[in-house]
C-alpha cells in the first residue's frame, strides 16, 4: 500500500454509476471526477436526482445489490482502488476509513437496539476494543458530540432521543474509529434551523479538530457557503461545476449554477421583485443525449450546445461544463431576468378578510394507561389579520403550532377557544349555509405533492370534482373547459388532464395542487409549505407562480413556512410564531431588517445565507437547547429556556404581546 | 409493565363476561334438546314425565336467567358444573382432550418456527432466486393444501412406503415419550406445514421491508459484518409482526382442529366440541367456549408482553 502525503485523500475519476430497473438503465451518474483532500471540507450540491447521494453511496459501494452497477470509473482513497476491493476487504474500511452520516435521522437508527450498542458495534469489529474499552470510548464519543449524561444515554433507544439528538448520535458513530472521511448525505435537510445551525458547526469543528475530510452532500445553498471550501455542483448526473466556494458562489461559470443561486430567495439581499427561475424540468436521466444535459433549460443555449462540453477549465481556477464559460467571464451573456410586476399590497385600509382572536387550541394526551393525562397547549392567544389580495407569513419551527392554526382556520380541527371570523362572518356561530360558502372561498395547498393527491384520479378529475361538489359549471363541456383554463393559468398544458398524479413531477404535481385550490374561485388560501418539498428551481417558479395568481385574482395567502428566506420572500407580514404562541409580528422589511424578538434574532441568526463571503466572516451565535417537551412547557415565557436574555422575571410572567413600535408587535419583556 | 399486566389481565373480566352471555343464551336459541336426544335420541318411546323429570333434575326448567345466574355464580367459584350428558365434571372431561391438542398446538409451533425462520429468512436474502422460489412454492402449497387433506398424504404414505400406521390411541408423554411422539408428530406436521407457511411468508415480506430500512444502510456503512446485519439489526425487527401470526395461530390450533382430529382418530378439544355440539350438551359446550376465549385473550396478551420486550418504543408504563 503506498501512502503519498502529497496525493489526495479521495480520488474519483470518471465514475459511472448505473440502476438497472425495469424501465431500463437509468445512468444515475455519468463521468463524475472529484478531489478530495485530507482536512478538507467539499460540498456537492445539486437537485433531487442529480445523482449527489448516489456518488456517495458508490464510493461507500453501498448500492443496491441487484439494480446498482458501476461499469466503469476508479475510486482511490488513500491509495487503494476502492472498486477493486472485495467485500470483506470494503467491510474494513466502511466505518473505520470512511464514515456516512445519512439524511433521517429519524429512521437512520435501529429502533430496536440501545444507542450504546450501536455507537460500540464498529469500535468492536473495526479495532478489536474490549466491552470496557468500547463502553469508555462511547462515552467519550457522547460527550464529543454535545450529549449530557452520557453513561445513562448509552442505554436508552433511539426513540428516546430527539432529531438534533438522533443525528448527534450518528456523528458519534462516524467519528467512533477515527475516520479519515465523512461523507454527509443532507445531515441537517430534515432538522429544524437552529438545530440545523448546532449540527453543522458540531460537524465542521469536529473535522478540524481532527483533521476529517468531509463532503457534505446538499441542496441547500447556504450550508454549503457557510461550511465548504470546495463546491462540486451536479446537474443530471454530471458535475456542472466545480471549483473554490468563493469562485462558485461569486463568479458561477455554468447557467445552472449561476440560475440556481438566482432562484433562491435570499436573507442577505434586498427583495427582489419576482424571483429569477430556471424554466422547465430536468432531464429524464433513462433517456440518452449527446447534447449538453443543460441545453433544454439554458438561456444561453446555442447552436454548438447539440455536443455535451467537456470540463473546461475557467478564468476562476474552477472547472465548469459549459462551452460558453469564455463569454460568461467576459460578461458578455448574462443572465436575463424572467419580467414581470413586483408585488402590489393592498392597502390595510379595508376590511380583513380573515381575522384570528384569541385562538387557542389544546389536546388531551392519555399518558400511556396511567391516569395522568396531559394537556397540550398546540396554540395558545393566536390573533392576527390578514387582508384581501395580502400574503401573510408564518413561521416557526416544527412543533410551534403553525400548522395547527392552518388547520383551525380550515375548520379541519375545532378551536378551544377564540375565535375566526372569516369575511366579517363568526365561524363559531355560523350557519351551516354560510360556513358551506366559506369553505368554498378558503383553500388549502399542503406541502407534500406525491400525497396529497388521489393516485386512482386523473388531473382533470381531480380539479373537476369540487366543481361539480359545488355546482359552480354546469354540465360535463363546461366543466372541461373550466379545468382547460385552471391548468393554463397555473402553466399546464390542457392535456395534462388525462393523466395520473404518478405521471407527474413534483413541481407539476404541486401546481394540479394549486389549480385544484384554485377551481372554488376562493378569495383565501392557506398555503402550507407549500413550496418545502420541491427543489430549489422548481420551488421558484411555483412561488413566482403563487405570485402571480395572487395579482391576478386578488388572492389572500396564508403562507406557512420554516424557510425563513422563502416567507421573507413572498410574505407583506410576518408572524413569528414558537412553542404554540406569537413571539413577534410585523411587517416583513421590519422583521428581517429590525427583528425585536430574542427568538425571531436567532431563527435570522441561524439560518446560513448563500455568500460565503459573509458567513465566513461572521461568527455564528447559536441558541443553545432544543425544543421543550410539550407535556412539560416552560413557566412564564416559552422561550426562557433557551433565551440569551433569560431572567428569574422571565420564568414567571407570560410576556403579552404588545406594540413595541407602530405596527411592530412582539411578546418579550426584555425589548 | 406490572400495572399495565395487572389492568390488562382486569380488562379480561368484561370480555369474558361478554362471551359467556353470547354463548349462554345463543345456546337456548339453537332448536334442539338435550333430553330429547339423551332419552330419545336411539328411537326408544319414552314418557313426557320422564322426559320432564330429566329435565327438572338438570335445572333446565328453571327460567333462563335463573339458570344463568347459577352458572355465572358457580363459574367465580371455578365450578363449572357437569357434563349434561356424561355427568362427569366438565373440567374433567376438558382436561383430558385438552393435555392432547395443547401438544399437537405446541409440537406444531415448534416445527413450524423453526422450519419459518430459516425459509423466511432465505427466501428475503436470495430474493429472486431459486432459494426464493422454492420457499414461495412451498409456502404457497402450505396455504392452499387443506390441513387435514395433508394429513391423509401422510397417512398414505406410511402405509404404503413403510406398512405403518401410527398408533390409535393416546398415551401422554410422561407415560411413554416414543409411543406419544410417533402417534403425534404426524398430525403436528399436517397443521405446522400450513403454520410454517403463514410465519414464512410472514417473515420473508417483513425481512424485506425491514431490508430497505434507512438504519440497514446505516449498519453496513458502519461496516457491520453482512451476518450480523442480517441477524442482529434486521432479523430482529422482522420477527415482531411474526410474533402476532404466530400466537393467533396457536391459539387456533387449539379448538380448530376438528377435521385433522378425524384424519388422525386424535381425542382432542375439537371432536369434543363435534360431539358436545351435537348433544345440545350446554355446560360442556359453555365451559370449551369459556375455555377457548379465556385461551385467546391470555395469548393475545402474551403477545402484547412480547413485544414490549422485543420493542423498546413499546412500553406500556411510563
Amino acid at each position: 500500500m503506498q501512502r503519498n502525503a502529497a496525493a489526495p485523500l479521495l480520488e474519483v475519476e470518471d465514475l459511472h454509476t448505473q440502476f438497472h430497473t425495469a424501465r431500463g438503465i437509468v445512468r444515475a451518474v455519468e463521468g463524475v471526477s472529484f478531489t478530495v483532500d485530507r482536512g478538507e471540507v467539499v460540498a456537492i450540491v445539486g437537485e433531487s436526482g442529480s445523482g449527489k447521494s448516489v456518488t456517495a453511496l458508490s464510493i461507500m459501494r453501498l448500492l443496491p445489490r441487484l439494480t446498482g452497477k458501476i461499469p466503469k470509473g476508479r475510486v482511490t482513497f488513500d491509495g487503494r482502488s476502492l472498486l477493486d476491493l472485495d467485500d470483506e476487504q470494503m467491510r474494513e474500511i466502511r466505518g473505520r476509513d470512511i464514515s456516512m452520516i445519512f439524511q433521517e435521522p429519524m429512521t437512520s437508527l435501529n429502533p430496536i437496539l440501545t444507542i450504546g450498542l450501536q455507537i460500540k458495534e464498529p469500535l468492536l469489529i473495526h479495532l478489536g476494543m474490549t466491552e470496557q474499552e468500547a463502553q469508555a470510548r462511547a462515552v467519550e464519543l457522547l460527550q464529543l458530540v454535545g450529549i449530557t449524561d452520557p453513561e445513562r444515554r448509552l442505554d436508552q433507544y433511539p426513540h428516546q432521543f430527539s432529531g438534533g439528538m438522533r443525528q448527534r448520535v450518528m456523528i458519534a458513530i462516524g467519528l467512533a474509529c477515527n475516520p479519515k472521511l465523512i461523507i454527509a448525505d443532507e445531515p441537517t435537510t430534515a432538522l429544524d434551523v437552529t438545530i440545523q445551525a448546532q449540527i453543522l458547526e458540531l460537524m465542521k469543528n469536529l473535522s478540524r479538530k481532527l483533521n476529517i475530510a468531509l463532503i457534505i452532500i446538499t441542496h441547500n445553498l447556504g450550508v454549503v457557503a457557510r461550511y465548504a471550501d470546495r463546491v462540486i455542483v451536479m446537474y443530471a448526473a454530471r458535475v456542472a461545476e466545480q471549483g473554490p466556494s468563493d469562485a462558485v458562489f461569486h463568479r458561477p461559470r455554468h447557467p445552472y449554477s449561476m440560475g440556481l443561486l438566482r432562484s433562491v430567495p435570499r436573507l442577505d439581499r434586498p427583495r427582489g421583485s419576482k424571483l429569477e427561475t430556471i424554466e422547465g424540468l430536468p432531464p429524464n436521466l433513462a433517456d440518452q443525449t449527446s447534447a449538453c444535459r443543460f441545453a433544454p433549460r439554458c438561456p444561453f443555449r446555442i447552436a454548438v450546445c447539440d455536443q455535451e462540453p467537456p470540463l473546461f477549465k475557467t478564468d476562476t481556477g474552477s472547472l465548469a461544463r459549459c462551452h460558453r464559460h469564455e463569454e460568461i467571464a467576459a460578461g458578455t451573456i448574462t443572465w436575463s431576468a424572467a419580467g414581470g410586476a413586483g408585488l402590489n399590497f393592498a392597502a390595510n385600509t379595508t376590511a380583513p378578510v380573515l381575522s384570528v382572536k384569541d385562538l387557542t387550541k389544546s389536546f388531551t394526551v392519555a399518558g400511556g394507561l396511567r391516569s395522568n393525562r396531559g394537556l397540550v397547549r398546540a396554540v395558545q392567544d393566536v390573533s392576527f389579520d390578514i387582508y384581501p389580495g395580502e400574503t401573510l407569513g408564518l413561521v416557526g419551527e416544527s412543533g410551534c403550532g403553525k400548522t395547527t392554526v392552518g388547520r383551525l382556520i380550515l375548520r379541519l380541527e375545532e378551536p378551544t377557544g377564540g375565535e375566526i371570523h372569516f369575511e366579517g362572518v363568526n365561524l363559531s356561530t355560523a350557519s351551516p349555509a354560510q360556513l358551506k360558502a366559506m369553505r368554498r372561498k378558503v383553500q388549502v395547498i399542503f406541502q407534500d405533492p406525491y400525497s396529497s393527491l388521489n393516485p386512482r384520479m386523473t388531473v382533470g378529475q381531480i380539479i373537476g370534482e369540487p366543481l361539480h361538489v359545488y355546482k359552480i359549471v354546469d354540465g360535463r363541456k363546461q366543466a372541461n373547459e373550466r379545468v382547460a383554463s385552471l391548468l393554463e393559468n397555473v402553466g399546464l398544458r390542457p392535456e395534462m388532464a388525462e393523466r395520473y398524479p404518478h405521471q407527474l413531477s413534483g413541481g407539476q404535481r404541486q401546481r394540479v395542487g394549486i389549480a385544484r385550490a384554485l377551481a372554488m374561485e376562493p378569495s383565501f388560501i392557506v398555503c402550507d409549505e407549500a413550496v418545502s418539498a420541491l427543489d430549489v428551481s422548481i420551488q421558484g417558479q411555483i412561488i413566482n407562480l403563487l405570485e402571480d395568481l395572487q395579482r391576478k385574482f386578488k388572492l389572500a395567502y396564508l403562507f406557512i413556512a420554516h424557510d425563513l428566506a422563502v416567507v421573507r420572500h413572498i410574505s407583506a407580514r410576518v408572524v413569528v410564531m414558537y412553542f404554540g404562541r406569537i413571539m413577534e409580528v410585523a411587517d416583513r422589511d421590519v422583521i428581517y431588517g429590525g427583528a425585536l424578538h430574542p427568538y425571531t434574532k436567532a431563527l435570522l441568526d441561524a439560518a446560513p445565507v448563500p455568500d460565503p463571503t459573509i458567513e465566513k466572516e461572521r461568527e455564528p451565535r447559536l441558541i443553545k437547547g432544543e425544543l421543550p417537551s410539550h407535556l412539560a412547557p416552560p413557566s412564564g415565557c416559552v422561550f426562557n429556556t433557551r433565551c440569551p436574555l433569560a431572567s428569574q422575571e422571565c420564568r414567571e410572567i407570560v410576556p403579552p404581546l404588545e406594540e413595541k413600535r407602530p405596527g411592530h408587535f412582539a411578546a418579550c419583556i426584555k425589548v | 409493565m406490572l400495572r399495565y399486566t395487572i389492568n390488562r389481565v382486569l380488562l379480561m373480566i368484561p370480555t369474558l363476561l361478554g362471551v359467556a352471555v353470547l354463548v349462554f343464551f345463543m345456546l337456548r336459541v339453537v332448536p334442539g334438546d338435550i333430553v330429547e336426544i339423551k332419552l330419545r335420541g336411539d328411537g326408544g318411546s319414552v314418557t313426557q314425565e320422564t322426559i320432564d323429570m330429566e329435565r327438572k333434575r338438570l335445572g333446565l326448567d328453571r327460567p333462563l336467567i335463573v339458570q344463568f345466574g347459577t352458572w355465572m355464580t358457580d363459574m367465580a367459584r371455578l365450578d363449572f358444573g357437569k357434563s349434561m350428558w356424561t355427568e362427569r365434571p366438565v373440567v374433567t372431561e376438558i382436561a383430558g382432550r385438552l393435555e392432547l391438542s395443547l401438544q399437537v398446538a405446541i409440537m406444531a409451533t415448534v416445527i413450524a418456527v423453526l422450519l419459518a425462520i430459516p425459509m423466511g429468512t432465505l427466501a428475503a436474502l436470495y430474493r429472486g432466486t431459486w432459494i426464493d422460489y422454492t420457499v414461495r412454492l412451498l409456502t404457497i402449497g402450505g396455504l392452499s393444501i387443506p390441513s387435514f387433506w395433508f394429513g391423509m398424504l401422510i397417512m398414505l404414505t406410511l402405509l404404503s412406503l413403510f406398512n405403518w400406521l401410527p398408533p390409535i390411541t393416546f398415551t401422554p408423554i410422561y407415560v411413554d415419550p416414543w409411543a406419544n411422539l410417533t402417534q403425534l408428530i404426524w398430525p403436528a406436521m399436517a397443521v405446522g406445514y400450513r403454520y410454517c407457511a403463514v410465519v414464512a411468508r410472514m417473515i420473508r415480506s417483513s425481512l424485506l421491508e425491514v431490508m430497505n430500512e434507512d438504519y440497514i444502510r446505516t449498519a453496513r456503512a458502519k461496516g457491520v459484518y453482512e451476518k450480523l446485519v442480517v441477524s442482529r439489526h434486521a432479523l430482529r425487527n422482522a420477527l415482531l409482526p411474526a410474533i402476532t401470526v404466530i400466537g393467533l395461530e396457536f391459539t387456533f390450533l387449539i379448538g380448530g382442529l376438528v377435521v385433522t382430529e378425524q384424519v388422525f382418530n386424535l381425542n382432542g378439544i375439537g371432536q369434543l366440541f363435534v360431539q358436545s355440539i351435537s348433544r345440545n350438551d350446554f355446560t360442556l359446550i359453555q365451559g370449551m367456549v369459556m375455555l377457548i376465549a379465556a385461551f385467546y385473550v391470555f395469548v393475545n396478551l402474551a403477545i402484547d408482553l412480547l413485544y414490549a420486550v422485543f420493542d423498546p418504543r413499546i412500553r406500556y408504563n411510563s
